[in-house]
């Protein structure tokens, strides 16, 4: 794989991690528990579709075919899609959602602060913004899971399952796909290895506030992820996502 | 029972008051919090507030349902960005009503038991795309049209809100006018879907100004006291005048065939408004009433465990503080 394909794969990665996320999180919109959160996370699915938009407005550019952010988040294919499982997965209960929100953002800042240190310019631009976007992200559900966590006995039962339901989708976060391996070589993106354990160390610390507990190990992961496999619940999301999109081909909006 | 006549019960010192009052709001004063009012002029303030704050939330629904179907990532943004303001509104006008002694707490349970009002408007199911862009134009249109009035509010706290709220809502309206405009340029089937969400939300959105002059019990008292500065007739005049033009400009049609310009008096006239759909929707049976209270309601309900965990977590925090403290 030549470098520029290899950025092109893991930029359309970013982009699809936050796009499908930001997807997840604006299902709750007029929904949420109170109205504050009504605020918080659809404040939040905005920030990820505004980042996703940067990614793959990048990815588009450097691919070179003429294709923009819209064409690549309406018109790729599930099998396209390079996002992580985590992120695809139903929204859930309140509990699921903060829970998975938590490990992604974690997963998320990390990686973007790494990023803001790329040796490419217009990935670090991108990456040094969204980190900072990512830092209040990661707060606000590191919040809600030491609140879950530590409040009733009833929320620290669903954040439980919660963790133990989302943790089982952590392990793809760290099998680096074949476009990172070329990437980490020249200095464009980080090493997955030495992200897993400053990743672990911040997760761990908050589950140890929430009362909530974590299993020592990674989870055994399907190789397939973000190479083209997917739950099956990516390809109904995207059904909806791009319907109206796909019905118009060629329209301007 | 009996209404009690507050007027004749009312006792030397407070009819002083009354007056005093109402000369005040008469000369355009405002009325603040801690300001004594007269206890009909509360109510009627709760009520219009409360109506006002519950609108804002329950019009997330009918614009939430778009957000995962929006058709490219600029329209996605846009709208997450304006159901997020509203939801914002909702929070600003429940703490503005709250400066009249009632809680958030208290407004919600009204609504989620059927027994407080929302605008209409939000009883209409959203279709197709073009029904986003036609709310955006007509709906936060003719809520500008009532705002504008409203920031001149007698009532402090309320024509404050409604001043920065009308600033959100003139780019609400903005955005939806642009989609209406983009659509009514694309493919044919585009101009279809904007012609029909037009055909659509026209009536009801004259609707929203409430009813007629000749029928609207509340509209002379507010006026006295200076929280309505015109009647519903007026505003309702406003907005067809002000819209006409703007349907015009992009080749969309009013679905009314009586509209006609007045030379003399400058206005639009229109048809007749189908006042028996009127209070058919206001009265709970229209297309998505039902629907729309029992969204509010499971999302109350299935938050409940996620109130009452950060309830309990804030009390454990605070016994901790207390117990670190001393």
């Amino acid at each position: 794989m030549d470098s520029n394909a290899a950025l092109v794969d893991f930029l359309l990665g970013l982009g699809d991690d936050r796009l499908v996320l930001g997807h997840r999180l604006s299902e709750w919109c007029g929904h949420a528990p109170i109205l504050e959160e009504d605020i918080a996370l659809t404040n939040i699915a905005l920030d990820l579709i505004g980042q996703a938009t940067l990614f793959l407005g990048l990815a588009g550019d450097i691919e070179g075919k003429g294709r923009d952010a819209d064409a690549l988040a309406y018109f790729r294919s599930d099998r396209e899609f390079r996002n992580h499982p985590l992120v695809e997965l139903p929204k859930g209960d309140f509990a699921f959602t903060i829970v998975r929100q938590f490990l992604f953002d974690a997963f998320g800042y990390h990686l973007l602060q790494a990023l803001a240190e790329s040796a490419h310019e217009g990935l670090s631009g991108i990456a040094g913004k969204s980190a900072k976007e990512t830092a209040y992200h990661l707060r606000h559900s590191a919040e809600w899971v030491v609140r879950l966590g530590d409040g009733t006995e009833e929320s620290h039962v669903r954040a439980q399952s919660a963790l133990d339901e989302a943790w089982r989708w952590t392990g793809a976060l760290f099998v680096p796909t074949p476009a990172e391996a070329v990437l980490a070589e020249s200095g464009v993106a980080p090493d997955l290895v030495g992200l897993e354990s400053v990743w672990r160390s911040s997760v761990d610390e908050v589950i140890r506030n929430s009362t909530l507990e974590l299993p020592e190990a990674l989870p055994p992961t399907g190789k397939g992820y973000r190479r083209g496999d997917h739950t099956e619940h990516l390809g109904t999301l995207l059904a909806e996502m791009q319907s109206l999109a796909r019905a118009h081909p060629g329209a301007t909006w | 029972m009996p209404q009690k006549n507050t007027e004749s019960a009312l006792s030397p010192e407070d009819a002083a008051r009354l007056e005093a009052f109402e000369a005040h709001v008469g000369k355009g004063g405002y009325v603040e919090p801690k300001d004594w009012m007269p206890e009909r002029y509360r109510k009627q303030l709760i009520r219009m507030m409360s109506q006002h704050a519950h609108s804002e939330v329950v019009g997330m629904l009918p614009e939430g349902n778009w957000i995962t179907r929006a058709p490219s990532l600029r329209r996605k943004m846009v709208l997450l960005a304006k159901v997020q303001d509203e939801a914002g509104h909702g929070l600003y006008i429940y703490c503005g009503t709250e400066t009249l002694g009632v809680d958030r707490e208290e407004l919600v349970e009204a609504l989620l038991a059927g027994k407080a009002k929302y605008s209409s408007i939000f009883n209409y199911p959203t279709l197709t795309w073009a029904d986003i862009g036609a709310i955006g134009w007509l709906v936060d249109g003719a809520a500008i049209v009532n705002q504008t009035m409203l920031a001149k509010a007698s009532y402090g706290p309320y024509a404050r809100a409604m001043i920065r709220i009308c600033k959100e809502e003139n780019f609400h309206k903005r955005q939806g006018y642009e989609i209406m405009a983009t659509l009514s340029k694309g493919t044919p089937a585009q101009k279809a879907m904007a012609q029909d969400a037009l055909d659509r939300w026209w009536w009801p959105s004259l609707m929203m100004f409430g009813p007629s002059d000749t029928n609207s019990p509340n509209s002379a008292e507010l006026i006295k006291w200076g929280v309505k500065k015109k009647t519903n007739d007026e505003l309702r005049q406003r907005f067809v005048d002000l819209t006409v033009p703007q349907a015009e400009a992009i080749g969309l049609t009013l679905p009314d065939p009586d509209l006609r310009y007045d030379e003399e008096t400058k206005h639009w006239n229109f048809g007749e408004i189908d006042w028996d759909e009127f209070w058919t929707v206001v009265k709970g049976n229209g297309p998505c009433n039902k629907e729309r209270l029992e969204a509010r309601r499971r999302a109350h309900d299935d938050g409940a465990w996620v109130r009452a965990a950060a309830e309990a977590y804030a009390a454990k925090r605070n016994g901790h503080n207390r117990a670190t403290a001393a």
